[in-house]
């Protein structure tokens, strides 16, 4: 059985659903927990839920502290770039732990942190900051772009025994989508393909899937098929399945919002350039948004942003249907 | 610290030009406040208005040297109205417009005007102490006798940045004034939930003990208050005899910022955080009972400082300035795309 949520509204019933499973779950950050009727400060108490200060540092330092002494916080972080404060602590302490104790410690925590906000957020609350923290063993990283990949992502990222960051899109906040009921688990590491296409294979992450699929239906009225993949997870990021795609259509484009070099779409690009360099009749061509700050201005942020046309632009460059552009 | 000294100090010019400023300050919020109404989509992201500060913003810029600077909260729009900044090119910055005071690429958050000594405004809470703290710095090395004031909030007192800066500054005597201005809530949070001097019942401005420099707790709402004290403190810091910690008590009349939704949920300041989450208008309407605006005017008008017919032609030709800064605003054409990356690199 299903039931339609936003997807923000996935996310809190999965982190409700894993605090009723396991006692050890802690959930805080800022703005929250402020009132006696909030319902989880009604459901789990005081102990387990908590408003902090402002305070990113400590607040991401205390929950790597917590999980080493055998807890499962998750830190409620807004905006991605808040994680930014506590650096250290989210690439240098909390990916570190296990490796250097000789596997004595682990360090399950979830840093849940909304990211490309670009609406008018101007240049410190809009970045797509995937590839930051993707390249860092140890890390995990999830990115869904579903309801129902929202809900089955966090619950994962809460049973998982390693630090997690945990990227839910600004932009598909409100974005309806069928949820399973109850438990909902999607393994990491397991790309979805969303549609099935054998002309060309295009990968996008977060917001960027839904850009793919409207691209991908432009391109059937043209004829032309597209797959398009949703990796779901960049770390651990299941190559295998894009790869196969490649095998098939022989040709790769990538939709990134992120900027292009710390964008997911550079290292698939990479990965299939060493590992699938036959299945591929053209260059592999990279939609991203380009190298800037995002501006505050709306017709310039639309400039620095990837959309449908360019895809469709891209693709057609690719399959030889015109001058390659991108 | 000097005591307040009260009206009498201060000549008729200055005090006019003081309520002058905080009606302008007002007047050019209500009237980013309204665009959300007037012109849906005009501004995009998210807005934070100052209206209960002016006093506070008024009585602290008012010490300011031409050579000095100033760094603020992105809840940053008062500061440069005092300081002489065109409101023309702050509401066309707000709208993304070409004639913005940042070329449309920063907004509301990111306001900056240089040649007024406004050197850059961060969405980061916290992340402007240690900025202001720096440009304190060079203004020690150049000797020229240049201050530099710090505005933040209270919630900001709380991130590492405010006691790693406070430290230093102390530590190598910097002429900097720390301007708190605590409004009594952190976004949603109430100071007492999220500070522990608070919580215990102590002023915030205990913290300055922890850095060995002065800190002084003030009615924020009482610009002369405030200008008193934040003149001792600039001139101890003119003097090389280091920081200060103003905590300036005041409390935030409109919510924390607009809403925040994804494109297609039309964008709208909600009743404030007292109300909305706390149940408490009670404690909103005593708030509104102590609004620094109409409390200075009615001060000025009883000390026979001015009429108030005097104070209502003011009132008149700051809603005319500040109706042309919408008019402007709206004029003023989109930047070309391409300008996206004119400022990457320098």
């Amino acid at each position: 059985m299903a039931h339609e949520l936003p997807y923000i509204a996935a996310i809190v019933e999965a982190i409700q659903l894993e605090m009723e499973r396991d006692e050890s779950v802690l959930y805080f950050g800022q703005n929250m927990a402020t009132t006696e009727n909030e319902p989880f400060v009604d459901a789990f108490g005081k102990d387990r839920v908590r408003v902090t200060p402002i305070s990113e540092t400590a607040e991401i330092g205390i929950a790597v502290g917590a999980a080493l002494a055998g807890f499962r916080p998750v830190v409620e972080l807004y905006m991605a770039e808040f994680m930014l404060v506590a650096m250290d602590q989210v690439m240098n302490e909390a990916p570190r732990f296990r490796a250097m104790t000789g596997g004595q410690v682990k360090v399950p925590i979830v840093l849940k942190a909304g990211y490309g906000f670009t609406a008018g957020w101007a240049g410190q609350h809009t970045g797509t900051l995937t590839g930051l923290f993707m390249g860092v063993p140890g890390l995990k990283v999830a990115v869904p772009s579903t309801a129902a990949d929202a809900k089955g992502l966090m619950a994962t990222a809460i049973r998982d025994d390693n630090p997690v960051v945990y990227l839910h899109h600004y932009l598909l906040t409100l974005e309806h989508g069928e949820v399973p009921d109850g438990e909902h688990l999607v393994p990491f590491g397991e790309a979805a393909v969303r549609r099935e296409g054998s002309d060309v294979t295009l990968v996008g992450t977060g917001w960027t899937v839904d850009r793919a699929l409207g691209a991908a239906e432009k391109l059937a009225a043209e004829g032309i098929q597209a797959e398009v993949i949703d990796p779901r997870t960049i770390a651990p990021l299941d190559t295998q399945t894009i790869l196969e795609s490649v095998e098939k259509t022989g040709h790769l484009v990538l939709v990134d919002q992120a900027t292009r070099h710390a964008s997911v779409s550079t290292v698939i690009a990479g990965e299939v350039a060493e590992h699938g360099f036959d299945s591929l009749q053209a260059p592999i061509v990279q939609v991203t948004g380009l190298d800037a700050t995002i501006p505050y201005s709306e017709p310039l942020e639309a400039y620095v942003l990837p959309d449908e046309d360019k895809v469709v632009a891209a693709v057609r460059g690719v399959l030889g249907t015109a001058p390659v552009i991108a | 610290m000097t005591a307040p000294q009260g009206v009498e100090t201060l000549d008729r010019e200055h005090l006019v030009w003081m309520l002058t400023q905080m009606l302008r300050i007002r007047e050019f919020e209500e009237r980013v406040k309204r665009t959300f109404e007037d012109h849906p989509g005009v501004i995009r992201g998210h807005t934070h208005l100052a209206d209960g500060a002016e006093a506070s913003i008024v009585g602290s810029i008012a010490n300011l040297g031409p050579d000095d600077q100033f760094f603020t909260t992105y809840r940053c729009h008062g500061y440069p109205i005092a300081r002489g900044t065109d409101p023309n090119a702050m509401m066309a910055e707000i709208y993304g417009r070409r004639d913005g005071l940042c070329k449309g690429l920063g907004g509301s958050m990111h306001l900056t005007d240089v040649a007024n000594g406004f050197l850059g405004t961060s969405g980061i809470v916290g992340a402007g102490i240690p900025h202001a703290t720096g440009a304190a710095w060079g203004a020690q090395i150049r000797g020229t006798g240049q201050v530099v004031l710090c505005f933040f909030g209270d919630g900001a007192s709380k991130q590492g940045a405010f006691f790693e800066s406070l430290n230093i500054a102390s530590l190598w005597k910097l002429p900097i004034v720390y301007v708190m201005e605590n409004n009594g809530y952190n976004v949603h949070t109430r100071t007492e939930q999220e500070d522990a001097n608070r919580a215990a019942g102590e002023d915030l401005s205990v913290k300055a003990k922890a850095f060995s420099m002065p800190g002084v707790t003030i009615d924020g709402r009482d610009p002369l208050e405030v200008y008193e004290t934040v003149r001792g403190a600039v001139a101890r810091a003119r003097a090389g005899d280091g920081p200060t910690l103003v905590e300036s008590q005041m409390y935030r009349l409109s919510a924390h910022g607009n809403i925040i939704a994804p494109p297609g949920v039309p964008l709208h300041f909600p009743e404030h955080e007292a109300i909305e989450k706390f149940g408490a208008p009670e404690e909103y309407e005593a708030a509104k009972q102590g609004d620094p605006v109409p409390a200075f005017r009615g001060r000025l008008v009883a000390d026979g400082v001015l009429t108030g017919e005097e104070a209502d032609a003011i009132a008149a030709e700051v809603r005319e300035e500040m109706q042309a800064a919408v008019d402007f605003g709206l004029a003023s054409p989109f930047p070309e795309v391409e300008t996206a990356l004119d400022h990457v690199y320098a």
